[in-house]
């Protein structure tokens, strides 16, 4: 299942947010969303997932979500959105009772989703005992366990320490390599976006617009800590963006 | 570096400013109070009409046990303040979150609910009388009204709390508004909820004592009152202090479920 954004605007009241935004994401690929703060990049990711509306332009769904997708469009959310009084498998469990699936399935996926996550030992853990790592890989899970078609991930690493931050790159990418799925990661970091990104779309400051899209044709697998190509195009990127982003940095905030 | 003849130590400055329990200082207070009030009493430093000998007012205790009287006047009481502060206290709760979650109920009840917070409910008891009856009717409904208004407001402030995130977590993955509301809203909002009915329910213990005023014949309430009347200090005592026990036992009661509710909480 692919995702088109076809010409997007928004403004909240006089306020204009974003101008004629248009995409493809393509399924199999990981999209990253730069941009200065305030750009909007959250504000696209929720337009994706249905959690609000823009003004002009439209999202679509091209094709239909693969067989056995309860959720295809699903969020893993920056401050984890964790239920603080369930334990790890409960909360994976929230998001299956809905579609009826209880009992001896529920534990297939659970368990299954726990392994692929490394948290099969802290299955009965309460939020409140785990790190920040911890906390949104069991977000990771909770997000595997509707097999969705497309994550939608909103600055997914960015409460995590630095160390936490490279240890769970690397787990998203053995993720994708054992099994390609389709995502919207936005961040704030050129070097989570480099690592991840098969394309990297750069927005400018507000009203954003996509200012360029670029490429990264090196594997996922193949990205390392401190790779000379990526240093490459994360030294373009900050180009791009580092007028804009001062000027976005010098703005007054009145939203 | 090694010579720390050499510096002045820092003086330590942080600290204070975070206290902690410590169970026996509460029951050092009570004791001391009391043996004070023995001693005053007992000395004729403090007059027999201004407060009885706590040992008399145990004594009274005592004879009232002894008799079998005291759950005769407990058990009719017990059963006003269960059924009265349960019907309060549900209805209390729904009400709260229908406030909490609708912006037309909570526009049309707010202002209702503001305006019959501050009623005495006491001064509604003849009202009560005619609607309910001089029988358990009136007892159970003064009650019930005394612990829905303060119920109401902790709930539905509870319900404004609960972190939106979770909540758009629950659409994002396709929750039904049921889920959300009961899987979601309602154990968000529990802290908000058990720390108002501990306040609804020392309410609906001052409000058993008003409601056993008219026509009851047993009842702690009653036994205060008639105590009262005939200025018997130390059977007025006995009575208060039973009272005082209730809310207490209540109290702890509202701390063991807290204790297992919500032992999520950081």
């Amino acid at each position: 299942m692919d995702i088109r954004l076809d010409g997007i605007s928004h403004s909240y009241d006089t306020f204009e947010v974003m101008r004629d935004i248009s995409l493809d994401i393509s399924s199999g690929q990981i999209v990253c969303i730069v941009g200065p703060s305030g750009c909007g990049k959250s504000t696209l990711l929720r337009f994706i997932g249905g959690l609000e509306r823009p003004q002009s332009g439209q999202v679509l769904q091209l094709g239909d979500p693969p067989e056995g997708c309860l959720n295809p469009l699903t969020y893993i959310f920056q401050d984890f959105a964790l239920l603080p009084w369930r334990s790890v498998s409960g909360n994976v469990s929230l998001v299956l009772e809905d579609h009826g699936i209880k009992g001896s399935a529920a534990r297939k996926i659970i368990e299954d989703v726990l392994a692929r996550t490394k948290l099969s030992d802290f299955a009965k853990a309460l939020p409140k005992q785990l790190s920040g790592g911890m906390k949104q890989r069991v977000a990771i899970a909770r997000a595997l366990a509707v097999n969705p078609a497309v994550m939608l991930m909103d600055e997914p690493l960015s409460a995590l320490d630095s160390q936490t931050r490279e240890l769970l790159m690397d787990d998203l990418i053995d993720l994708w390599t054992r099994q390609p799925f389709t995502a919207v990661y936005v961040t704030h970091n050129l070097a989570e976006a480099v690592r991840l990104g098969h394309r990297v779309v750069v927005l400018s400051r507000r009203p954003g617009r996509i200012r360029e899209i670029v490429e990264i044709e090196k594997p996922l697998n193949q990205r390392e800590f401190g790779d000379p190509d990526l240093d490459k195009a994360q030294k373009h990127l900050w180009q791009l963006m580092r007028d804009e982003a001062r000027a976005a940095d010098a703005e007054l905030i009145n939203v | 570096m090694s010579d720390v003849s050499l510096g002045k130590s820092v003086a330590f400055r942080g600290g204070g400013f975070a206290p902690k329990p410590h169970r026996w200082v509460g029951v050092l207070v009570f004791i001391s109070l009391i043996l004070f009030a023995e001693w005053g009493t007992r000395t004729g430093w403090i007059s027999a009409l201004t407060l009885p000998k706590p040992s008399d007012v145990l004594q009274t205790f005592q004879e009232l046990y002894d008799s079998g009287l005291l759950f005769k006047h407990l058990a009719p009481s017990l059963s006003r303040l269960i059924v009265g502060a349960a019907i309060g206290a549900s209805i209390g709760i729904s009400v709260g979150i229908l406030i909490g979650l609708f912006s037309y109920i909570r526009s049309g009840l707010v202002p209702l609910v503001a305006a019959i917070f501050p009623i005495p409910k006491i001064a509604l008891l003849p009202l009560f009388v005619i609607w309910f009856g001089i029988g358990e009717g009136s007892k159970y409904a003064l009650i019930a009204f005394g612990t829905f208004t303060p119920t109401v407001v902790a709930t539905y402030g509870a319900v404004d709390n609960v972190d939106r995130t979770l909540i758009r977590m629950g659409q994002s993955f396709g929750l039904s508004w049921w889920s959300i509301v009961r899987k979601i809203v309602l154990p968000g909002a529990m802290p908000g909820i058990l720390s108002g009915l501990r306040i609804s329910l020392a309410i609906a213990i001052i409000l058993l004592v008003a409601a056993e005023m008219l026509g009851a014949e047993y009842g702690i309430g009653a036994y205060i009152l008639e105590a009262g009347s005939l200025y018997d200090l130390e059977r007025l005592f006995a009575g208060v202090v039973i009272l005082s026990l209730l809310g207490v036992l209540v109290s702890a009661v509202i701390g063991l479920v807290e204790r297992r509710l919500l032992g999520w909480r950081t």
